[in-house]
């Protein structure tokens, strides 16, 4: 079964259509990469995708468990939008982590707030806590950040804040992490570090959906790419299909543009 | 020595306004800024005009307004003047509070929000774990010049002749003996000073990371 399946997402800001009906699958472990040129829906599909905007349309289903709806008129409580968000990680472009608190406090932050609700956490808080502690070095170490652990975002490079990020989304164990253009944020010199990462996520069967420009990272790292243009899906495929030989117009135009940068 | 006694006591009540001002004024202005930042439609309405109303008229008839009004509107006259001084300054403080809570809550950007938001933290969770802290480092400097302000504002009680150290101090001026009137604006330039020193303090506590 497939592990997320999106239909039909329709999302308009004012008059602006930016997504007409776009929908996929995915399988779990595997890698997409969403490419497209600015305006085409991309960030704005992650977006809805992790109830950050409200999509007009469209259904989002997490293995085989319909958790958004667009045609659902019932508004869902806050309560359930956050278990049902919890199925995603996203890593931002702007890293947006926590400046107050150090490294391993911006991973352990949330696991902590969420074992609070746990019905057990009061009987078993110092046992929980550990783990939640121990849990978190291991995917600051994933992210070969240990020797960072008790630094402040301000302290670290934007590649380093881009991996506190990852790591803080992995803490949360979710079934599918979401990369918004995780390297545009960053210097050209710095983007390697990130997508080596990404990568070794990919060898670990993670299932990741990565919207970016990085043509070359997204041929090497991901099972399927699909080109979105003016808000709808133009494009779908194997790397080898839709980069090397893309049957779209616009992809074709796409990828020119970007190689002549 | 007797005139210095009573300085002395003067200087108490403006310390005590000042406290409880800030006690009850700080807390007072986060709920208004909340009113003034909801997405209900009148009651922001509500609180803006609460807060033009207040900010735009001196504090001086406002203290006026609220020993007076009562007995004048409802036939009962406060007769507690420092109760009356102190409703007067939270009320008045708490609006200037609330604008300087908004504009720091406001400047927090949304991607801390989103952030805790995907990180599946409740609203109130992202308010007081990840933007509280934030706001309260960036309107340090604000909230300092607000604060120094109240200690000095606190003289205006003797308007309605609240016994603090201006009203015991002009007692002697209209005496001929002058030197009270300065020896009060040591206490004051003694009392800000501090609190000067203070603020910095905090400012450099909270300087521990950028942004």
């Amino acid at each position: 079964m497939a592990i997320l399946e999106v239909r039909d997402m329709c999302k308009s800001f004012g008059k602006t259509e930016v997504l007409k009906g776009v929908g996929f699958t995915m399988e779990r472990g595997e890698v997409i990469s969403i490419l497209g040129s600015s305006g085409s829906g991309k960030t704005t599909l992650l977006r809805c995708i992790n109830f950050l905007e409200r999509a007009d349309k469209g259904q989002v289903i997490v293995d085989g468990k319909v958790i958004f709806d667009g045609s659902d008129t019932a508004k869902k409580s806050p309560s359930e939008i956050r278990k049902a968000q919890l199925n995603f990680g996203m890593v931002f472009q702007q890293f947006n982590l926590f400046p107050q608190y150090n490294v391993l406090e911006n991973v352990v932050l949330a696991p902590k707030l969420l074992a609070k609700e746990r019905p057990d956490f009061k009987k078993h808080k110092k046992e929980i806590l550990a783990e939640i502690e121990t849990n978190a070095r291991d995917v600051i170490d994933k992210v070969g950040l240990t020797e960072k652990l008790m630094n402040y975002p301000c302290e670290l490079s934007g590649g380093q804040q881009q991996r506190v990020s990852i790591a803080r989304a992995l803490a949360l164990n979710p079934k599918i992490l979401f990369f918004d253009e995780p390297t545009s944020a960053l210097d050209p010199e710095l983007t390697g570090e990130i997508l080596r990462v990404i990568r070794a996520l990919a060898d670990k069967k993670i299932t990741m959906v990565i919207v970016t420009h990085e043509i070359g990272f997204a041929r090497n790292v991901s099972d399927r790419i699909i080109f979105m243009d003016k808000g709808v899906v133009a494009e779908e495929g194997s790397p080898e299909e839709v980069i090397d030989n893309p049957k779209n117009e616009r992809t074709r135009e796409f990828l020119k543009l970007i190689e002549q940068k | 020595m007797d005139a210095l006694q009573q300085l002395f006591i003067g200087f108490g009540m403006n310390c005590l306004l000042f406290v409880l001002t800030l006690v009850m004024a700080l807390p007072l202005g986060l709920i208004i800024t909340f009113g003034t930042m909801t997405k209900l439609k009148p009651l922001k309405w509500v609180m803006k005009t609460f807060v033009w109303i207040i900010r735009g008229t001196p504090l001086m008839l406002q203290l006026f307004i609220v020993l007076y009004a009562p007995g004048i509107l409802w036939h009962h006259p406060v007769s507690n003047r420092m109760g009356a001084a102190l409703v007067a300054f939270v009320i008045n403080y708490a609006a200037y509070f609330s604008e300087i809570f908004r504009g720091g809550i406001e400047s927090i950007p949304k991607g801390q929000y989103e952030a805790g938001q995907v990180l599946g933290l409740t609203k109130t969770q992202v308010f007081f774990k990840i933007v509280l802290f934030q706001v309260i480092k960036r309107i340090t400097p604000p909230m300092g010049n607000e604060v120094i302000t109240l200690v000095k504002d606190t003289a205006l009680a003797r308007v309605i002749s609240v016994a603090e150290i201006l009203q015991n101090a002009y007692r002697y001026a209209s005496k001929g003996i002058i030197w009270p009137l300065f020896a009060s604006g040591l206490y004051f330039l003694a009392f800000t000073g501090v609190l000067s020193i203070l603020l910095s303090f905090v400012e450099k506590k909270l300087d521990y990371y950028k942004g």
